[in-house]
């Protein structure tokens, strides 16, 4: 346990994970939850970027199948976000609860909570895999930020069954000098508002 | 005679319900289960939503008193009605919706129209059913007794149940305290709430909701995701109470409210504040700091303490949990199954970012605590299935004196007392042994 949380930092310094959650922030993941959404308003990406897009996605979904989680969260970049809106058609975050909301610290918490082996909703651990389709990629304002959206299902094995968690991501993603970075990454399930069991996988 | 028949004579239950114990086909015979539906969910007071949920004229909302489909409305006056949700006809629910706003409900299979009092407006080709064929005859049934205490709506079938604010006796003003943290005394509920369904009866929801022994176990990982986070802050949320020694010597406590209702208080071990200790939400530093600026340091001060959890899980049976700064609900599916739904909830008379906090406060256990919990019922649901193994116990600090009495005659006692699971079995014991007549409007 110890080795695993040495790979957090020493301490949770909120300047670089947490202090970007601010007005600005929050106005724009309603711009980016509109946009997801809406459909022929963005530019399309070019190939290229669009193709380097999917391989990394498909790369995030890889890490989560095979639990490595540490690795997962060194996609995320310190002002990111992890939502998964309660609302079907997004909602807004300064007034809905959410399914989750994690902003950096809260992510590497959730990511503690789950590696501490004492998460008895993970116990034992689900297994998963992922399917990813259905990939648009846009341009935004900014050269190195881009749109995308893409469909997915999650087959999960639990304690007792089989099941199916069918949903669409929308993505901010940033090209940097290292690589690309998930700034926003929002996860909407077709069950949402429904009565759900046990979501605690991550996604 | 089935099982359950016996049982219902008064003091038939003594066998299955026992001061230090409690038989497991309370959480697994469905016959059991059907009669809870009548003589609890039916026959005592049952929190059905809060006003705040329907505030404006023509609004309403779906849910259940028991297993009985409900709408709660308002109508054009203003005037909150309990409708069962089952047309008078041929007994389809006349309302699909979580909610909404409407005037009028029309079946979905005969074209069947009432209003949103409960009246019904008409019925399709009506000579068909014959002369004496009267609308006045087939309005929507209601819960015919239904009572608000400080917009929290309970309703019952009863006739013979005492008035709601007796009902609620000393937990009334635990409701009090809870609601009045903020500053105009009024909580709004939100409409769109998290539902979470585990496989395992009820009762495991409600035993566990005043259980001060399982948090050190259960959230574990919780304590240890806390304790990484500030390594060398001791006083983080649980970690002063649950990971220092015996949880009993810290001051937190358990009360028995009566009839059923009891209160788990955990503000004696907060300190220096809540929102010093709370788990950080994401974005604090932000809107801290524009809340200080703004209000400055003393009003900021307190209302940064409701933007966190209350310390309080007020528990009112049979399905009413209020905790932290959310209400949960309980809701039966079949003696197997639960939904718990968690509301969210925000205050009046606070600047729109403590709301936004607060509601970042509330994603925090359900995602980290309750789904943990949850679990733990699934797997005591499966232990419950051996039918060798006949007792659950419930006998902490039954025996070691030390609960006490005040001047009201409400007992309390240490925080991992199991006070609470006596207390509302007692309940569901008296209420189990009656023969109430149950009626709707």
């Amino acid at each position: 346990m110890a080795r695993v949380l040495e790979a957090f930092g020493p301490t949770y310094d909120p300047a670089a994970k947490s202090a970007h959650v601010s007005d600005a922030f929050y106005e724009q993941l309603l711009v980016d939850s509109e946009a997801w959404r809406a459909d022929g308003t963005g530019e399309p990406a070019p190939a290229d970027v669009k193709a380097e897009c999917e391989a990394f996605l498909v790369r995030e979904a890889r890490l989560l199948d095979d639990l490595r989680l540490t690795e997962w969260l060194g996609l995320f970049a310190g002002d990111c976000m992890y939502w998964i809106p309660h609302d079907p058609d997004g909602g807004d975050p300064r007034k809905d609860i959410c399914l989750a909301f994690d902003d950096r610290r809260r992510l590497e918490d959730r990511i503690v909570w789950l590696l501490t082996g004492k998460a008895y909703s993970q116990v034992p651990r689900s297994r998963t895999t992922r399917m990813l389709s259905n990939f648009e990629v846009w341009q935004t304002s900014d050269p190195d930020q881009f749109r995308v959206r893409s469909s997915f299902v999650v087959h999960e094995v639990r304690v007792h069954e089989q099941r199916a968690i069918p949903g669409w991501y929308g993505y901010r993603l940033r090209r940097t000098g290292d690589g690309w970075n998930i700034v926003i990454k929002q996860v909407n399930l077709l069950e949402a508002d429904r009565g759900l069991e046990n979501m605690t996988v991550v996604l | 005679m089935s099982l359950a028949e016996t049982r219902s004579d008064t003091g038939a239950w003594d066998g299955l319900v026992q001061e230090d114990r409690v038989h497991r086909s309370l959480y697994t015979d469905p016959a059991i289960f059907d009669m809870e539906m009548t003589k609890i969910f039916g026959a005592t007071w049952v929190y059905l939503g809060h006003e705040t949920e329907i505030p404006e004229p023509n609004d309403f909302r779906t849910g259940h008193l028991g297993l009985r489909p409900i709408i709660l409305t308002r109508d054009g006056d203003g005037q909150v009605h309990a409708l069962l949700n089952r047309c008078r006809h041929r007994a389809a629910r006349v309302c699909r919706e979580a909610c909404g706003s409407a005037e009028r409900f029309t079946c979905g299979y005969h074209g069947w129209v009432y209003a949103n009092d409960g009246r019904l407006l008409a019925a399709p080709f009506p000579k068909a059913f014959g002369p004496d064929f009267n609308t006045g005859d087939f309005a929507l049934a209601r819960i015919p007794r239904v009572s608000s205490y400080r917009g929290f709506l309970f309703g019952t079938l009863n006739p013979a149940a005492a008035d709601l604010r007796d009902h609620l006796g000393p937990a009334a003003e635990f409701l009090d305290q809870w609601i009045d943290r903020s500053p105009q005394g009024r909580i709004v509920v939100g409409r769109s709430p998290h539902r979470m369904i585990y496989r395992g009866n009820w009762k495991l929801a409600y035993d566990n909701a005043g259980d001060g022994y399982h948090p050190g176990f259960s959230h574990e990982s919780l304590i240890i995701m806390a304790s990484h986070r500030a390594p060398t802050d001791d006083n983080t949320d649980m970690l002063a109470v649950y990971a220092a020694g015996d949880p009993d010597s810290h001051g937190d406590r358990n009360y028995d409210l009566g009839n059923g209702h009891t209160l788990l208080d955990q503000r004696p071990g907060i300190f220096p504040s809540k929102w010093l200790v709370n788990r950080p939400q994401p974005g604090r530093e932000y809107f801290e700091a524009k809340i200080r600026g703004t209000a400055g340091d003393g009003l900021a001060d307190r209302m940064l303490e409701e933007a966190v959890g209350s310390g309080m899980n007020l528990n009112i049976f049979p399905n009413l949990l209020v905790i932290g700064n959310q209400i949960q609900v309980v809701e039966p599916l079949d003696v197997r199954r639960t939904q718990l739904t968690w509301y969210p909830t925000t205050i009046q008379g606070v600047p729109s970012d403590i709301n936004t906090l607060r509601l970042r406060t509330q994603e925090d256990f359900p995602s980290f605590g309750e789904v943990d919990d949850n679990a733990n019922f699934e797997e005591c649901q499966q232990g419950l299935e051996i039918p060798e193994i006949e007792w659950i116990y419930i006998n902490r600090h039954l025996r070691t004196g030390v609960e006490e009495t005040d001047e009201r005659g409400v007992v309390s006692g240490p925080l991992t007392d199991d006070l609470h699971l006596r207390a509302y079995y007692r309940q569901w014991k008296r209420l189990m042994s009656d023969e109430p007549e149950l009626v709707v409007g």
